[in-house]
């Protein structure tokens, strides 16, 4: 095969592929609407797939479905639902949007959604663990935490042997066992350890992938758009975690970066600026959110965004087979901790990032929704830019509601943004020839 | 360990309970927290705590002050750039306290309570020249190995505070600690008899800000203070008014103004309330016997409150509510809710749907720890108040 064959069936291969594996599994939920079969709640910032997937669970993650109301522009009709029915403006417009999905009787813009017959989360967003009350109360059915014991102090991570971090990981696999004896009440089948060594293979495959598609994104010109390829790439680390057709898909998504990395093949624009994205995307105006960075020939190499809300998987843990359940308990209590840490102590992941990937700026983008993400922007953009210097970029909006989005402000505060980048390259160029 | 025999709080010794209450309002109501200051003037070292719930037992073994950090009345001028908008209040104005140097400590303590809560130690710790924490409660309070978990954490906890107190936190010494917020929690529950059983003998603003000295004085004061006025409000001559019984809800964390407490208080008898419900948490004397480590966590995880920042399958929080209306006999609940604070609006709206069903009567409002006018709130109190008298 020429290299231009391999460029045209590989290069967007993965966004492809990742669209029809969405589709599809949204068409597995509906069908489990449809006839009424099980399913579990979860999010993204610790799915625990690897056990649920044991189960045949089919998996619905509330955060996807409400922002795909925001990407197909009918957030406002679901916020609004929830509104009337006691909801603040001012609480997190994910829950509401579900809320409103909910009180419709599940119909969503992209399938039937099944009612929970479980619910499995964890206290990576507090939130998390308000939004499965409602549907404990709603539906009485049970919902279970795995509480995962985040970093106590900036720098203050303990690792394995440590008894602190031992006293932690104990306290998750007992969690763990209790969600197994809870999954096999609600199913109604024993839990089948063989099968869960598939899907903890399946997840490792994953894991290993993700990781090291972040790495590739380090070429020049970059090779994938972190805000918008990287939500695609997203939606199938969460939705198919565990799973062959996920695995698959990242084995062949690292065949489809390598590739173009090998070829020097970025993305669709020239890259004139490498950004870090700090936040949660702009849904309601997703595509042009986008534009106002690439107009100007700004790429995003990375975000804290494809960490946490991969639920630490950037970190590439596998689980021991031979060990699987304490091993999981680790990898979980790892793997979340990290989400967390990408939130809470982002600077030092972020001076990671613009050291590998030697960027020219960072966006912030927090958004009202989300205090999990954003509460401590503010203050990290403030030390951050202290300690690296490296010009930054603070706009508030939100990722559903768009009654917060401005978006000539937005464009305004960008264009400002570039104009000053491109003064600072200009005048480093003098400098250099001075 | 010994104790630093420190007194923070005379104003109010010697007095009538009319001028001793005085005292007590002027003291919580300030923002200058001038007890935490007579503290480490006499050289003694503070931790502070963020809400909800924390074991100050441990604070207190190390012979340190554990300060309650509940925001402040007061404009957060310095740390307002710290933060982006659609943030509560009471972040900015308690991380204002240690930007102005206006409260001093070694140790700053914040809790896993709500998304804000956790970034807030991050942010603490980027500005502040002393350790800032999580102390990791846990958020699986039915899993079977949530004691053996938090016992640990609490272990952990003690060994950070051994660090920055410079002492050995002994077991003696923590059970001498819980000995004396034994008797604290105890002296706690009969204030809070007085205000279900017979409201017209201690005024809402009253009774709030004889808690809130709990989190800002030497708990050993805490005690004497609360032994001496309490008799003195049980023998008090006041009549029982014709005013409507209410629970206040929506009190755990961000502080409503005192003013809005004292507009209630005129309006209603807040017969029972959540307002610093961290510092009265534990519903039982916390065992002497065995380790004092075990014994606190098991305390906590067993015998303790709810607020709308932990689920417990045992605890509905719904229905704790109903239950304390009803034992409190209370017509009415006042469901706030600090503004933009997330797990205690969304549980407002559970709180209103639970009441409809059981056609208990209530009151929705937010509030914010520095707001300043209530002429339009209390006319809706009192119109409310108006229509469950006169329906």
């Amino acid at each position: 095969m020429t290299t231009r064959e391999h460029t045209e069936q590989l290069v967007g291969r993965g966004n492809r592929e990742g669209a029809a594996l969405f589709k599809e599994w949204f068409a597995e939920l509906d069908a489990t609407a449809k006839s009424g079969g099980l399913s579990a709640y979860v999010f993204v910032m610790g799915s625990l797939n690897e056990i649920l997937k044991t189960f045949d669970l089919p998996v619905v993650f509330p955060e996807i479905n409400s922002l795909q109301t925001a990407v197909r522009r009918v957030a406002h009709e679901y916020l609004e639902i929830a509104e009337d029915y006691g909801y603040s403006p001012d609480i997190c417009a994910y829950v509401k949007a579900d809320v409103g999905t909910q009180l419709r009787g599940g119909h969503h813009p992209m399938a039937q959604i099944p009612k929970p017959s479980i619910t499995v989360l964890t206290n990576a967003c507090n939130t998390y663990i308000k939004w499965a009350e409602i549907w404990e109360r709603m539906y009485k059915t049970p919902m279970f935490t795995i509480d995962i014991p985040g970093t106590r102090q900036a720098g203050g991570q303990t690792w394995r042997g440590d008894p602190d971090f031992e006293a932690d990981r104990r306290y998750v696999e007992v969690q763990l066992r209790e969600l197994i004896t809870l999954c096999e009440e609600v199913t109604g089948t024993k839990f089948d350890i063989d099968k869960f060594r598939e899907v903890l293979t399946y997840a490792n495959i994953m894991s290993r992938s993700w990781k090291r598609i972040l790495e590739l994104n380090q070429a020049k010109p970059s090779l994938f758009n972190a805000l918008t390829d990287g939500t695609i790439y997203l939606g199938v680390a969460n939705g198919l975690r565990g799973t062959e057709a996920g695995a698959r898909y990242f084995e062949r998504l690292v065949e489809e970066m390598e590739f173009k990395a090998a070829n020097g093949i970025g993305q669709t624009i020239d890259e004139e600026y490498r950004l870090l994205f700090v936040g949660v995307p702009c849904y309601p105006i997703f595509r042009r959110f986008n534009e106002l960075f690439t107009d100007w020939g700004g790429t995003f190499v990375n975000s804290t965004y494809l960490w946490f809300a991969s639920g630490g998987s950037n970190r590439g843990f596998e689980y021991d087979l031979d060990d699987p359940l304490a091993s999981l308990a680790e990898g979980v209590l790892i793997s979340v901790r990290d989400a967390m840490d990408s939130m809470f102590h982002q600077n030092t992941v972020l001076a990671g990032m613009a050291r590998d990937f030697d960027v020219d700026g960072i966006i912030y983008h927090p958004i009202k929704s989300c205090r999990t993400v954003s509460t401590g922007l503010a203050d990290g953009r403030k030390h951050m830019t202290e300690e690296l210097g490296l010009p930054s970029l603070f706009m508030e909006s939100d990722m559903m509601d768009r009654r917060v989005v401005s978006e000539a402000q937005m464009k305004n505060r960008v264009d400002a943004f570039f104009e000053g980048l491109a003064t600072r390259r200009r005048l480093a160029q003098v400098d250099t020839k001075g | 360990m010994t104790l630093m025999a420190t007194r923070c709080f005379d104003e109010w010794r010697d007095k009538s309970l009319g001028d001793a209450l005085v005292e007590c309002r002027d003291m919580v109501e300030s923002p200058e927290f001038a007890t935490v200051q007579r503290w480490r003037d006499a050289g003694g070292k503070v931790v502070g705590h963020f809400q909800v719930y924390f074991p100050e037992e441990i604070v207190h073994a190390a012979g340190m002050l554990p300060f309650k950090v509940r925001g402040a009345p007061m404009e957060p001028n310095l740390a307002d750039s710290h933060f982006g908008s659609y943030l509560c209040s009471i972040l900015k104005t308690s991380l204002d306290l240690a930007l102005s140097d206006q409260v001093q400590m070694e140790l700053f303590v914040s809790l896993p309570i709500c998304d804000a809560a956790r970034n807030l130690a991050a942010i603490w710790g980027r500005n502040a020249d002393y350790p800032s924490q999580i102390l990791y409660l846990p958020q699986n309070p039915n899993s079977s190995g949530s004691v053996d978990y938090l016992e640990h954490e609490y272990d952990r906890i003690r060994r950070v505070i051994e660090e920055v107190a410079g002492v050995e936190i002994t077991n003696a010494d923590l059970s001498g600690s819980i000995v004396v917020f034994n008797e604290n929690r105890r002296l706690m529950r009969d204030l809070y008899d007085i205000k279900r059983r017979t409201p017209w003998l201690i005024a809402a603003e009253d009774a709030y800000a004889m808690v809130a000295l709990a989190g800002m004085i030497p708990r050993e004061e805490h005690n004497e203070l609360l032994r001496t006025l309490i008799p003195m409000i049980r023998e008090r001559d006041a009549k029982q008014e014709d005013r409507i019984r209410v629970v206040f809800e929506g009190g755990f964390c961000e502080q409503p103004p005192f003013d809005l407490i004292r507009m209630l208080g005129r309006t209603c008898y807040v017969v029972d309330d959540d307002l610093l419900i961290g510092l009265r948490y534990l519903t039982q004397d916390v065992p002497t016997e065995g380790e004092p480590l075990r014994q606190l966590a098991e305390s906590y995880i067993e015998r303790s409150s709810y607020s709308p920042v932990q689920h417990d399958l045992r605890k509905p929080k719904e229905e704790m509510l109903i239950q304390r209306i009803r034992a409190a006999d209370a017509d009415a609940a006042i469901l706030a809710a600090a503004k933009m604070c997330e797990p205690g609006l969304e549980e407002q709206v559970t709180y209103t749907h639970a009441l409809d069903d059981e056609g208990i009567d209530y009151f929705v409002s937010e509030f914010e720890e520095n707001m300043s006018s209530f002429d339009q709130l209390e006319l809706q109190v009192e119109t409310f108040v108006e229509n469950l008298l006169f329906a």
